[in-house]
This record gives structure tokens, sequence and C-alpha cells, in this order.
């Protein structure tokens, strides 16, 4: 709008602009800086040093978690890559019974409050390993394996939407095309829907692994005793009160979603101008 | 060709095109089935046994008896605590709700008035924080504003004396506003990006005043924005819980916390379950209201 480049509301547009940048970005430039500061106090400089990350790295408790954590996004992000893809490929591209409830169903997931899907989570299990116990004699208990169960059970909507647009995007008429020449069904989707939505499968992994370490809440509710994640602890160290380790433990974290930021948009961006090349050269299938 | 062959081959063809419809839809079931049987196993049957818990009763000894159906868990959000952990909760949502609409509406309308590529760089800039840990963006927060923090020595330095705001209602809503912001800017920016331009002239044109033509031309025209930014910050401050947690230092009791204290230390499941749904309910008010209202996919 003409308004928006001129006079008092063109300056106040580029100040409130200034000021919602400085504030996205002050608090964690500011973290990054504390960490390395050698003040006992976690808000406080009191000259360089690169101790706490010292410390961290001797830190077995730490580790382990992490361990934990890793363990837990790369499993829950490769089962629910594979089942958000089915879906979503199920939702765009064919009609069958229950398709609209399935629809729904996987639309709750990303509305649903942090807070009621640990509820939904730990009632489930109780009730669940009570029955088992019960019918089967099986004594099992809260660990690992729940953690996993819940991250797929959210990151699986969060896939299939992801996996979604792509499919949405993407010209049917390939697909016929691969079948008129005789590909088979696995042929067509593996050269030729596969590499067309990969950026979308991909991008969809991608928010998997974020979504799953990012997880406090659910996690706290379904971890057992020996399988608490670095969030999770990290998140009970934090109540405990404030140290300079955990400022360190907390920019590793960072760097770690930045890397995963980082990863998604090179990816998208490789992959984009490689499908427009290959269309270009031999008409997108080998 | 007699017509009875050209009826014949035509019914032949039906029949086939019927079956080939009939295969599709087997194939699209087939390939919907491992997700949707896990969907409702891991998601659908665990809101089924929330919502069977809210009616059942909390026994003695903290144990929850499935038997003795009724609505006391209900009725106990009408007591005097409950409710004002509801109403709490309720306003500091709002308030985080209009805070982060005053800040990203001029921000979005910034966003769309630029270049492709400030544009760009802008939304790609509000996006970053969104995707770094969660529980470390609430944590960056609590350092700046501890005691003697950064942000207490900036005011202090400035004559203002120093801040101790870390563990307040003000606290919260600054890290549920840093928290959700991106959730309001995106919409916003969406809507407003789609704005016909020529209208605004057209309506500075007919002589109306800038604040004139934003209150009849340009919000009723970015409402869509305004209300899908306003349901995906309410929703989730609503329910937040490490935010409070940490920045409200538990004296500030939210809906979120409570829950989780009915389960992890109080064990009355009943209640924990009934509020759980009563979260999950402004969850599906707002988004039908967002859907009616004729917003697209969430």
């Amino acid at each position: 709008m003409s308004a928006g480049r001129r006079g008092l509301g063109g300056g106040l547009l580029r100040f409130n602009g200034a000021v919602v940048l400085a504030f996205l970005y002050a608090p964690i430039i500011l973290l990054v800086v504390f960490s390395f500061s050698a003040s006992r106090l976690p808000g406080q400089w009191g000259g360089f040093t690169t101790e706490w990350y010292q410390t961290l790295f001797d830190d077995s408790r730490i580790q382990r978690t992490i361990w934990v954590s890793l363990r837990v996004a790369l499993v829950s992000t490769v089962i629910s890559t594979v089942l958000g893809t089915m879906s979503a490929l199920a939702l765009e591209r064919f009609r069958f019974r229950g398709r609209r409830v399935f629809d729904a169903l996987l639309y709750l997931p990303i509305i649903i409050p942090d807070v009621t899907m640990a509820v939904m989570m730990l009632m489930f299990f109780t009730q669940a390993f009570d029955l088992l116990e019960v019918v089967f004699g099986l004594g099992l208990s809260k660990g690992f394996a729940t953690i996993i169960v819940s991250h797929v059970a959210f990151n699986i909507a969060f896939v299939s939407v992801v996996v979604r647009a792509r499919v949405a995007g993407m010209d049917a008429t390939l697909e016929q095309a691969a079948a008129d020449l005789y590909a088979s069904r696995w042929q067509t989707f593996r050269y030729v829907t596969l590499p067309l939505i990969a950026p979308g499968v991909l991008g969809g992994a991608l928010l998997a692994i974020t979504l799953s370490l990012d997880d406090v809440v659910v996690t706290q509710f379904v971890a057992g005793p020996g399988s608490t994640t670095l969030p999770v602890y990290v998140f009970s160290l934090i109540r405990k009160g404030v140290t300079p380790t955990i400022n360190a433990v907390s920019v590793i974290m960072l760097v770690a979603s930045l890397i995963l930021v980082a990863g998604s948009v090179a990816l998208q961006r490789a992959s984009a101008a490689r499908g427009r090349q290959r269309l270009q050269t031999t008409g997108g299938i080998q | 060709m007699s017509d009875a062959t050209l009826e014949q081959s035509r019914r032949a063809l039906g029949e086939a095109e019927r079956q080939r419809e009939r295969s599709e839809r087997r194939r699209g079931f087939i390939l919907a089935l491992p997700s949707f049987a896990y969907m409702v196993i891991f998601f659908a049957i665990p809101l089924v046994i929330v919502l069977v818990y809210s009616f059942a009763t909390r026994t003695s000894t903290g144990s929850t008896a499935l038997s003795d159906w009724n609505l006391d868990a209900y009725r106990k959000l009408g007591e005097p605590i409950v409710r004002n952990v509801v109403v709490r909760s309720v306003i500091l949502a709002l308030i985080t709700t209009l805070v982060c609409l005053v800040v990203a509406y001029p921000f979005a309308w910034f966003c769309a008035t630029r270049s492709a590529l400030t544009r760009n760089l802008l939304l790609v800039a509000v996006m970053i924080p969104f995707w770094t840990n969660f529980l470390v963006r609430n944590y960056a927060w609590r350092i700046l504003l501890s005691a003697g923090g950064p942000i207490s020595s900036f005011t202090e330095a400035i004559g203002l004396g120093e801040t101790n705001i870390l563990f307040t209602k003000t606290a919260v809503v600054i890290g549920l506003v840093y928290a959700y912001l991106p959730f309001m800017i995106l919409p916003l920016y969406a809507s407003i990006d789609r704005l016909d331009r020529r209208l605004v002239e057209a309506s500075s044109d007919l002589y109306a005043s800038g604040p004139q033509t934003f209150r009849r031309v340009v919000l009723p025209l970015t409402m869509p924005g305004v209300i899908a930014g306003s349901i995906l910050v309410f929703v989730p401050s609503m329910g937040a819980y490490v935010t409070p947690e940490l920045l409200g230092g538990g004296k500030e009791t939210l809906l979120g916390s409570y829950i989780v204290t009915q389960f992890l230390t109080a064990r009355n499941w009943p209640v924990g379950a009934s509020l759980s749904f009563v979260l999950m309910a402004v969850m599906l008010v707002s988004t039908i209201i967002y859907f009616r209202s004729g917003g697209k996919n969430l």
C-alpha cells in the first residue's frame, strides 16, 4: 500500500518490524552468549569460558538422555514417515470407505493441546497394561516403546499434512503416462511418484524429528524411570533451578534444531532444482 | 454393428469400469489401513478412555473406580478453585492473543508490502525461531528475566530501577507471545497478501481517512487471517504447560499445569480427565468457528 511507504506510517511499520525481529532473536543470541560466561549465575557475564561445555561432556546422565532422545526421534520418525506418506497418498489419490472419518481423525493430533494428548496416552497405556496383565499375564511397563508409540501417534498427522500438500501439487498424468508405458504399480511408485513427492516426504520427516525432539509434556507422561529423554530431563533440572550447565545443554539443543532447519531448507531447494532439471532433460522418467 | 451388440459392449465397458473402480477403492483402503488402524488404536481409543474416565469416581486411595458413573468430576469444575484456574487461563490466553494480534498485524503488513526477496527473508526469519526447540526458547526467557539478568541490568542502567517480573503473569504472557507469535504472523500475512490493493486505493479515492479505510475495508477483508491467527494462538495458550511452569514458577496455576497435577501428584484422574475434555471442547469449538468463517485448512 502506498501509505506503508510514506512518512510516519512507514516509519512506524519499520520500527515495529525491527522490534519484532529483535524480540524473536535477542533471547536466542543472548542464551548463546551466556553459555560462554564464566559467571556461576546463568544470566550474568563473567568473562569467557568453555567450562560448562566441558562439564556437559563429562556428565554421563545427560549423555544417556541424549541417546534416548536420538533413538526415540529416529525410530518414531521412520515409522511415522512411512505411515504418514501412505495415508497422504491414500487420502489424496483414492476414494474409499471411511475416507472422511480417517481425514478428520488425522486432523485432531495437530490441533489437540499437548496436555490432553499426554493424558490420553497415559490413561491408554495404564488401561492396556492392566488388560494385558489380566488376560495374558504380561507384566509391561512404560518406557522406550511407549514414548515411541506416542510420538508416532502425533507425528503421522504432521507428516501426512506435509506430504499431502506435495501430492496435491503433483501432476497425476505422469503416473497415468507411466502406466500407459506398461510400468507396474510398484515401478510407477518407485520411479515416478516417489521421486516427485520426495521433497514433501523429507520435509515431513524433518518436521517429525523436530517435534519428537521438542516434546516434553507427552513424553513426561509416558516415560519410564530408565527412559528419560533430554528435554524431559532438562525440564526437571530447570524446575530445580537454573545453572550455567543448562545454558550449555540448551545451546546444544538449539544448534541441533538449527541444523535440522538448515537441512530441510537445503533439501527442499536441491530437490526442487533437480526435479526441474530432470523434467527438462529426460521428461521425468529414466 | 447392430444395436444389440452395441448395447452389449457398452454394458461390458460399464462393468469393467465398475470393477476398476471397486479395485481402486480397495487399493486406497489397503493403503490407508495401517495408519488408520494405528490412529484408531493409539489415538481414538485413548480419547474415548479419557471421556469414560471423566465420569468415573476417585476412590479414597487415589485410584479410580470404573463402576459408579457420575458427573462429579464435571460438577467440580464449578468449585471456586477449579473455576479460578479456568478463568485465569482464559484471561491469560486472551491477553496473549491480543498482544500477538497488535504486534503481528503491522509486522505482517510490513512483510506483505516489501519486495519479493525481502518478504521471503522476513518470513524465513519468523519461521526459524518457531523451528528451534520449544523448551530452549522458554528457558532463554528464564535467563533474560532472572534477577540481575540482562533485562534487569538494562532497566537499571537506564535509570528505571530493577525489573522483577520473573514468576509473574507478565512473564508468562511474554513467554507465550514469544512461543506463538509466528502462528499469528503467518495467517495474517497470507490474508494481507491476498488483499486486493485496488480496494484500498478506491477507498481513499472516495475520501475515506486512513483509519476509516482500515476499519471498513482492510480489516473485514483480512478477517479470515485475524480469526485463524487468534485461534492458533489462543488454543495452545489455554493448554500451555511448559511456559507457565518455567516463567510463572508454578505460582500462577493455569489449566495445563492443573491437569498435570491431577495426574502426577493429586491422583484425581476423573477431574484431570474432565478438564482435559473441557480443553478439547475449547479447541473443537474454535476449529468449527474457524471453518465456518470461511477458513480452509489449518
